[in-house]
């Protein structure tokens, strides 16, 4: 409070006699002076000053992008050009030369300062000729909730023309005017205002008037309203985050479903194969990054053959060179494959190093869209569109080509299949490559959502494997039954029991539900049926 | 503040290195080597933290050994590798002591592996630094702390959201195991103690690598929405802590709008990361890499220099072992010999310069004092300071906020010589430990 009526104080009497008459420059020399109130004074300054540059500094402060020279306190950006890091005076664009680590200091800015320069971007936003600055500009004042701005909004609503911004507009007016001491009327139009919006920011701005003794029932009555619909579409959201929880599983646990469901072997190092799927992602987007960066947006489309291809191959490679001398003798291979497990691991660690891999998302994989009160993060939409189609790739192959009709062929009965004259050893080494090479695509998947570090895949392995035996093993629909059950009963305890008691509660109804149904939820019959 | 001028900080560092090691001469060390322990998770899932802090160690040794050695001995390192697993900790732990016979063993990162070679360090009378920050309710005779107590922390870095943001409504989310559940512990009795409502404060643990963040983050975020100013606490483990700011970052929130300030992420923990999206949340630590002070730009350079990388970073540990490590070989300068025993008493006391432009100095109760910094995570990867204490604060093993450590003291000196003394009863061994 003390700090805002300081600020007050500061824009009413101190900037138009001292400050407004400095120039730009000496503005933003000032800049590293004092703390970071005496830096949002300085801020304000630099908005009002008119001068057409002020927003680039502004922006760039805010990036925390802005840096002083040790030498002589110049305000310069640094940029990264190569193996240099060359310094730029910020308002000249003058080239001073290459600045080492002890060369400048950067200008400091905090998340209170971050705040205010948005204010202030916001109100020199308000009267732009492009709607879309006037909207984020009104965005940004409804999120400062600022009662000094409502004569500014006022101002720019009258002006305003475009319906979407208007709303906008209206909105943040109305955020500012419950936190100022208009009258009555005012706040009630405010209150409405809010209600319409109808959303979270709405119900936090409109807590002022819950106190206000004679607005508290209008308020309290528009709370009551949005929150019964939040809580509804919080329906909606928990089902969402189940589906979504649910085709991450699957993709992790489809692969398994291959090698342990269809073939019948256990294979412990299935979390490394999704390890090597999200490495390949890193090196490709590595390449890309260092290579051709304006295919950046291609990378994932990019990784998706080479990651099944790479994990295909590692996966025939550890069928051919050990898991087919162990068929019949599960627990051997059990052994076997997490040995295999803990090699793959070590082999990553020493070339790339135990640290996690940047793997960044491209453009069209970042942020979320809303419908209603509910967010969906485009990630997620992703993932789940690309487990679904991995699923229905995965079923054609199984049921609609020569080599799926082998695969089955030899799940069903090995000895008939090979009196046929269907090389059983090779389809088995083929299957297994499918298999891991499913592994891989669920590691692209992954490394959008997780770290890539050598112990991604121990964080899925035991997941998949629940999916797996709680689907019933043989089964692919059992698979993609199980990960969604999975994903939405996790999601849905979540917010009652928490995150960690959600897990233990799905692990004791799985080992429950086995009890009653040993084959899973779809039992087949195969190899590991016959055995 | 304590800002010297840097020509007097030099001046500083100078004398006091001229005065540690009279032996700064070119004489080669000789005679039979003096072994230190490694004790670092060169394999499994703590390799990600621990490989550094071994490669740390060596670069110290070796400079040591350039600069004369200790008592004109050379220093040997002993490094072993106990691969993330915790009873191994101990086995490892007792092979350097009994069969390696080294003076002083550098290592261990979780709490866990710590509590697993205790009764060995005890059993074998050896001595143990330890580099990390962790929960406290603990004060050994064999081991010395050098990382951060709670209050030399988490404590702070609420006093600061408080005062510089204005937090009223606190989520503490923590993973689930002992270092997040004390401290949360620590941190609800604290915040209590200021008069926050016990409605305003959210705990929410998850299990390790908990990758699914979206239920918890729109639950931070309704939390958030009541109209008072929120933060995230956050003793999430390392590598969950990615999946979680991407979570924040696509749910939108941004941390001006609900910070997040992280006690176990750093600039080791972020170099995999692109950080655009966390740019504004806060971490707490006694050191970061871009700490102005002459003294932090020889550190970088000769641990670029040493690992021949431009592109690794120095982080808060790192520097916990630098002090310890000079710590021990003042000790063991004062002392004049490797003795346990003697150089146990004859670390009490004694100060070092750290890389923030001041003095760390060992206190009775094994922890040392260090200056706190909050810090906002950069575009880069880097940390800018936005606020530090203004002096240096002592560690307290037994926190004053728990009613079953209150009154607890621990002074290793004599006729003390007790970890968990208390002062209402007047007899040692107070606490359940």
């Amino acid at each position: 409070m003390l700090r805002l009526l300081r600020r007050t104080l500061t824009i009413l009497f101190l900037l138009p006699a001292s400050v407004m008459a400095q120039g730009l420059e000496d503005l933003v020399t000032s800049l590293p002076d004092g703390d970071f109130d005496d830096r949002a004074q300085v801020v304000n300054a630099i908005a009002l000053s008119g001068d057409p540059r002020a927003l680039n500094v502004l922006e760039l402060l805010s990036d925390g992008q802005l840096s002083y020279l040790r030498e002589d306190g110049r305000i310069v950006t640094v940029r990264d050009e190569g193996d240099d890091d060359v310094a730029y005076d910020v308002l000249s664009e003058e080239r001073i030369g290459v600045v080492g680590r002890r060369d400048a200091r950067d200008v400091r800015v905090n998340n209170g300062l971050r705040r205010d320069i948005a204010a202030a971007i916001g109100r020199m936003g308000l009267q732009n000729v492009d709607p879309a600055v006037r909207l984020d500009a009104a965005e940004r004042a409804f999120r400062a909730r600022d009662p000094e701005q409502i004569d500014a909004l006022r101002a720019a609503l009258a002006a305003e023309t475009d319906p979407e911004v208007t709303t906008v507009f209206e909105q943040a007016l109305a955020a500012a005017v419950l936190r100022s001491d208009a009258g009555e009327a005012d706040k009630r139009i405010a209150i409405a205002a809010l209600a319409a919006r109808g959303d979270r920011d709405a119900l936090s701005a409109l807590s002022p008037a819950l106190t206000d003794p004679v607005l508290a029932g209008e308020a309290q009555a528009a709370t009551d309203k949005i929150e019964r619909s939040i809580a509804s579409w919080g329906l909606a959201q928990n089902l969402w985050y189940g589906i979504s929880l649910g085709s991450v599983l699957m993709l992790a646990a489809i692969g398994l479903a291959i090698t342990f469901g269809v073939m019948g072997v256990i294979n412990m190092a299935h979390g490394e194969l999704v390890m090597i799927g999200a490495y390949t992602t890193y090196l490709v987007q590595e390449t890309i990054r260092n290579s051709f960066p304006e295919m950046f947006g291609w990378s994932l489309a990019i990784a998706v053959p080479l990651a099944f291809v790479t994990a295909g191959a590692v996966g025939v490679a550890i069928e051919r060179g050990v898991v087919r001398y162990l068929y019949g003798r599960p627990l051997e291979t059990l052994l076997a494959t997490w040995g295999i497990s803990l090699i793959l691991q070590q082999a990553v660690r020493s070339i790339f190093g135990p640290n996690n891999r940047e793997v960044g998302n491209p453009e069209w994989m970042s942020g979320a869209v809303d419908i209603g009160q509910m967010a969906m993060t485009w990630n997620r939409i992703w993932i789940l569109v690309f487990a679904l189609a991995v699923f229905a790739a995965l079923m054609l192959v199984l049921k609609r080509t020569p080599i799926g009709l082998q695969m089955r062929a030899v799940t069903q009965n090995r000895a008939m299949a090979a009196s046929v004259g269907i090389r059983t050893g090779w389809v088995d080494a083929m299957t297994f490559g499918l298999g891991a090479g499913v592994a891989g695509l669920a590691g692209v998947a992954l490394s959008q959502i997780d770290n890539v570090s050598p112990n991604l895949g121990q964080s899925y392995i035991v997941d998949s494997f629940m999916v797996v035996v709680f689907g019933g093993a043989g089964n692919l629909w059992g698979a993609f039954a199980g990960a969604f059950s999975l994903g939405i009963a996790n999601k849905f305890m979540e917010p009652w029991v928490g995150a960690v008691l959600a897990k233990i509660l799905i692990l004791v109804a799985i080992i429950l539900f086995i009890q009653k149904r040993p084959r899973g939820l779809f039992a087949l019959k195969g190899r590991a049926v016959d055995s | 503040m304590m800002k010297f001028s840097s020509a007097a900080k030099a001046a500083l560092c100078a004398t006091t290195l001229s005065i540690a090691a009279p032996a700064f001469a070119q004489d080669a060390p000789s005679g039979e080597p003096i072994k230190v322990g490694i004790l670092h998770s060169l394999s499994g899932t703590m390799a990600i933290s621990e490989t550094t802090l071994k490669d740390v160690m060596l670069m110290l040794i070796e400079r040591q050994n350039a600069a004369g050695g200790v008592l004109g001995r050379p220093l040997e390192a002993v490094v072993v590798d106990p691969a993330s697993d915790w009873p191994l900790f101990a086995e490892r732990a007792r092979e350097l002591l009994e069969v390696e016979e080294v003076s002083a063993v550098f290592g261990n990162w979780t709490s866990v592996s710590r509590k697993s070679v205790l009764p060995v360090f005890e059993e074998l009378n050896g001595i143990l630094f330890y580099p990390v920050q962790y929960e406290g309710e603990e004060s050994q005779r064999n081991v010395f702390y050098t990382g951060a107590a709670p209050n030399q922390q988490a404590i702070p870095a609420v006093d600061y959201l408080i005062a510089e943001e204005g937090i009223e409504r606190w989520v503490l989310a923590g993973t689930d195991y002992v270092y997040p559940r004390t401290t949360n512990r620590i941190l609800e009795a604290y915040l209590l103690s200021l008069g926050v409502a016990q409605e305003d404060i959210m705990v929410n643990y998850t299990p390790f690598g908990h990758s699914d963040w979206q239920t918890i983050v729109s639950d931070i975020a309704a939390f958030g929405s009541e109209g008072m100013k929120t933060a995230v606490v956050s003793t999430i483990n390392g590598d969950a802590n990615v999946p979680f700011y991407r979570e924040l970052g696509n749910q939108g929130i941004s941390a001006e709008d609900i910070p997040v300030v992280a006690f176990s992420v750093g600039e080791e923990e972020l170099a995999g990361l692109d950080t655009a999206p966390l740019v504004g949340h806060l971490a707490a630590w006694n050191y970061f890499m871009s700490v102005d002070t002459d003294a932090n730009y020889d550190f970088i350079d000769d641990w670029i220099e040493f690992i021949g990388d431009e592109d690794r970073v120095t982080n808060d540990p790192m520097e916990a072992h630098y002090i310890g490590f000079n710590m021990w070989v003042q000790a063991v300068e004062a002392a004049g010999t490797t003795d346990v025993d003697t150089v146990i008493d004859s670390l009490i006391g004694q100060t070092v310069p750290n890389l923030s432009g001041g003095y760390s100095a060992m206190m009775p109760n094994h922890h040392i004092t260090k200056p706190v910094l909050v810090g906002e995570i950069q575009d880069d990867g880097q940390f800018s300071i936005v606020w530090e204490t203004s002096g240096l604060v002592a560690g307290d093993a037994w926190s004053d906020y728990l009613p079953d450590s209150a009154n607890l003291i621990s002074d290793w000196r004599a006729p003390m010589s007790c970890g968990n003394f208390n002062v209402e009863t007047g007899t040692c061994g107070g606490a359940a430990e």
